[in-house]
């Protein structure tokens, strides 16, 4: 019985795992292959799991008779410039909570974490005013200023640097060197992977945001992939390959990026989730 | 020159500034507006003239909690939170024990297929997902059909379309705190599962009584993001149902977001809007006491 049991458990663990994989990846690798159907094939039955014939239509129609590159642009753009400007903004920050010591520090950081069970949706509204009042709307800057600095992105560096000692520090300190000199030639090389870390997470989160960009982006013209997808949907939803082309285009740069620097990515989900 | 107290609080308040002013000025001035909104007829008239605002008071949440529509998005933000939380916490830790196993092979491989949903667009997939739900074409059916299913209509019935869009959103983000139970069932020393063996424990006695428990810390940061998560559903049903069929997949946030941005009327959305946060808030605490009860 028992060794019926250990020949049957490898088998049986095995096909849960391949179960898994399988509802893991299907949806994903159909994506894929009705973005690379002839038109209509994607609408067959019964369905189809790989083109009849390979093409790239439906890519070429995005690129010249919708403008995706426009879109593909604007979230480059938007993605990248809130990544570098939050880094910098945010490791000064937890630096200081890290590495300084002034009165009220760990309370002003308690009360920073405490406003993390506040949802986003909320101050949406008045920022979406406070922005018109500047003359924001419909500009890159309305996307990118309010995702500058982050509460948890101050977190996740103050973490890192609580780890490293301070007499690496001290010593730099006793050489004379600027506090911000210190800062930039000694505190942020160290935190190098914790800075790639929080970069993959600001570039991946500002790259899939939707709603945000969709409220203050009415403009077609400065609009992200995702909101350009969803619009998409509203004149195109017969079009199936198609829309399969578009939602490749929109995923495949997020998980190119994490493809490379996975690694980074889930040691910051488990240093996030054992400190937090 | 060896140290200066004084420079380094003022070179703390430097390096500090930047983050504190743009989170007090972008993150909560606008929550304070929005309270102070929430007890205004702020709509498409104050939104030009500013003079044509009034206070008055709590009508808002009144007219709230006299609104149909409100408490059927509240319901189907229930229903997405009570159903859709456990599953996918469930399904989490289902995917993190085996990932997690010693008789798993290459689980590096494992883990980062099933956390690959967890880094798409959500916005692509929940498109992506329209089509596998077709009632005629869709892939789920066919697969269905083999089995001699029924095609089921599962965006276009009332009773199926939050389930469907709940199947949707476990299978999206199921990796996300798998990763995190893997790293607490990395932390549970081994020596433990050893003096169990000695003494005789199986498989599901070791589990009940070692894993289970020493997740807890784990189980409840998982348990409380999830439910922070849950309850700002919006884009899932934007994509895919636009609220419906008959408004059962409309949700707080999306009735917040045609009410504000929609038709301006942005002093009802932000009541809409505090309604939410209360939840949360609650629903935080509320985990949080159920735990402390419990006995360690």
């Amino acid at each position: 019985m028992n060794r019926l049991i250990n020949r049957l458990l490898p088998a049986l663990w095995y096909s849960l795992l391949a179960l898994g994989l399988l509802l893991t990846l299907t949806p994903l690798w159909w994506m894929i292959a009705a973005s690379l159907m002839p038109p209509g094939e994607a609408t067959s039955y019964p369905p189809r799991l790989w083109p009849s014939a390979m093409t790239f239509e439906h890519y070429r129609a995005l690129f010249t008779r919708l403008d995706l590159a426009r879109y593909l642009l604007n979230s480059t753009l938007l993605a990248g410039a809130v990544t570098l400007i939050s880094l910098f903004i945010n490791s000064m920050a937890g630096y200081a909570f890290a590495k300084f010591r002034f009165r009220g520090r760990d309370r002003l950081f308690q009360s920073l974490l405490a406003a993390l069970v506040i949802p986003a949706q909320v101050a949406m509204l008045p920022l979406f005013l406070l922005l018109k009042q500047f003359g924001l709307i419909n500009t890159y800057w309305g996307v990118i200023i309010p995702g500058m600095a982050s509460i948890f992105g101050i977190f996740l560096i103050r973490q890192y640097l609580l780890a490293i000692p301070d007499s690496l520090l001290d010593a730099a300190r006793m050489d004379g060197a600027s506090e911000f000199r210190i800062y930039w030639s000694l505190v942020l090389p160290l935190c190098r992977p914790i800075l790639v870390t929080l970069g993959i997470f600001t570039f991946m989160g500002t790259w899939n945001d939707f709603m945000w960009p969709l409220i203050v982006l009415t403009d077609s013209a400065m609009q992200t992939l995702p909101v350009a997808l969803a619009n998409l949907l509203g004149e195109h939803v017969q079009d199936t390959e198609l829309m399969m082309a578009g939602s490749v285009l929109t995923v495949l740069p997020v998980m190119l990026l994490f493809a490379v620097l996975q690694r980074y990515y889930i040691a910051g989900i488990m240093l996030g989730g054992i400190k937090g | 020159m060896i140290y200066h107290p004084h420079l380094r609080i003022s070179s703390a308040w430097a390096f500090l500034a930047p983050a504190l002013l743009l989170i007090a000025v972008f993150f909560f001035l606008p929550i304070f507006a929005a309270l102070l909104l929430s007890f205004t007829d702020f709509d498409i008239y104050a939104l030009g003239d500013l003079d044509r605002l009034r206070f008055i008071g709590f009508s808002n949440y009144l007219q709230l909690l006299q609104s149909p529509l409100f408490w059927t998005a509240l319901g189907n933000t229930f229903y997405f939170v009570i159903v859709g939380g456990p599953l996918s916490v469930a399904v989490s830790l289902g995917a993190a024990l085996l990932v997690n196993a010693p008789l798993t092979r290459f689980p590096g491989f494992f883990r980062a297929a099933f956390f690959l949903p967890v880094v798409t667009t959500l916005v692509a997939v929940a498109v992506v997902w329209r089509y596998l739900y077709h009632p005629r074409y869709g892939l789920l059916n066919y697969l269905l059909s083999l089995a001699g299913v029924d095609p089921i209509d599962w965006l276009g019935d009332p009773d199926w379309a939050m389930p469907a869009i709940i199947l949707m959103a476990v299978w999206k983000n199921f990796g996300f705190n798998m990763i995190i139970f893997i790293a607490g069932l990395q932390n549970i020393p081994t020596q433990l599962y050893e003096a169990a063996r000695i003494d005789g424990a199986g498989a599901w006695r070791q589990f009940r009584y070692i894993t289970l428990p020493l997740l807890g810390p784990t189980f409840l940061f998982v348990a409380l993001m999830t439910m922070i998560g849950y309850f700002q559903v919006f884009a899932e049903p934007y994509v895919m149902t636009q609220g419906g069929p008959a408004n059962r997949t409309l949700s707080v946030v999306l009735l917040m977001y045609e009410e504000g941005f929609r038709w301006w009327n942005m002093g009802y959305a932000s009541a809409v809007a505090f309604v939410l946060f209360a939840l949360i808030l609650a629903g935080t605490l509320l985990q949080l006491k159920l735990r402390q009860r419990e006995p360690s």
